[in-house]
């Protein structure tokens, strides 16, 4: 059975349609777009929040976004245990709809930082990364505001739940600080929330899973939904 | 109808990576003296309400729901009579 993956649309989006390119196109799943003034899901199995630069930005990172009509039907699909994944800009807005603890600041250099990274897969299993079989992969991030923060009780109950899912790191799997583009804590790259059912990460795997751009590791996450989401 | 204003401020532990590029500026220009440049908001708005209290709670909830995010940033606010 194909999952169905909802891509919802802000105002400022602009990595929805690689999200469902590369989900239809590239991994032949179903995909349908959510236009954000929208309540309905439309039986999606599993929501994008997508990259971009929704509301422009403005005021905060996904501020804006998370009021969005769409996102009632979001959280509450979430805290019934539906499949979310917020890419980028999508991360941003789930730590703004609380959904995610933390919240991003600017990079610590206080620039835009696009280039590919390798990341640790620091918890194998969950959802998104079960059929992951590397201990990295090497996937792209695009970000000004990539840097994570969270207080120290809160990154130490992120730890001791194993929410710490994707870390900056070496190709090699080492996470020394050295690897860490941005200044995010605990070089976090991407975590969910306790349930694991909702994860939020600043790279984008859709913009590697066409095999033209000669990287594909982004494909191993949406496999890795999909082959575990009827289970 | 009442004015708001709204200063909304990075809590005091949390770096600002913006202030910091700042103060790295001024010292470029040879302002020795300054320290501790932090950078916030300043948001400005009116509040139709019959009295000052009501004002007062609408300015709080937005600044509580919207304008600010509680991890990171603190805020405080004024308002007056408008004409």
């Amino acid at each position: 059975m194909k999952p169905k993956f909802g891509v919802v649309v802000f105002p400022g989006s602009n990595c929805d349609h690689d999200a469902y390119y590369s989900v239809k196109k590239i991994l032949n799943y179903d995909a349908e777009f959510l236009w954000h003034k929208e309540n309905d899901l439309k039986n999606s199995d599993v929501i994008i929040l997508p990259g971009g630069f929704s509301y422009g930005d403005y005021l905060r990172t996904g501020a804006i976004a998370r009021f969005s009509p769409i996102m009632n039907s979001v959280i509450e699909f979430a805290n019934n245990g539906g499949i979310v994944i917020g890419i980028c800009n999508g991360f941003q807005i789930l730590l703004e709809a609380g959904l995610l603890p933390g919240t991003m600041q600017q990079n610590e250099s206080l620039k835009f930082i696009c280039e590919d990274v390798h990341i640790s897969v620091q918890n194998k299993n969950t959802i998104f990364t079960k059929a992951i079989d590397n201990d990295t992969l090497k996937i792209p991030i695009a970000h000004g505001e990539g840097n994570y923060f969270a207080d120290d009780d809160t990154l130490k109950l992120l730890e001791d739940n194993d929410q710490i899912v994707f870390k900056y790191s070496s190709k090699d799997n080492d996470t020394d600080v050295i690897y860490n583009p941005n200044g995010s804590k605990l070089n976090i790259a991407g975590i969910t929330n306790k349930n694991k059912n909702v994860l939020g990460m600043m790279p984008h795997p859709e913009r590697s899973c066409d095999p033209i751009l000669r990287k594909t590791d982004g494909q191993k996450i949406f496999k890795s939904i999909a082959e575990n989401i009827f289970n | 109808m009442y004015k708001a204003t709204v200063i909304v401020k990075r809590r005091p532990k949390i770096l600002d990576p913006q202030g910091k590029a700042a103060e790295q500026g001024a010292k470029l220009l040879g302002f020795n003296n300054v320290s501790k440049t932090r950078i916030g908001k300043y948001i400005e708005f009116f509040v139709n309400t019959q009295n000052i209290e009501d004002a007062e709670k609408e300015v709080k909830e937005y600044s509580e729901k919207l304008l600010t995010n509680p991890i990171m940033e603190d805020f405080e606010f004024k308002i007056e009579k408008a004409e």
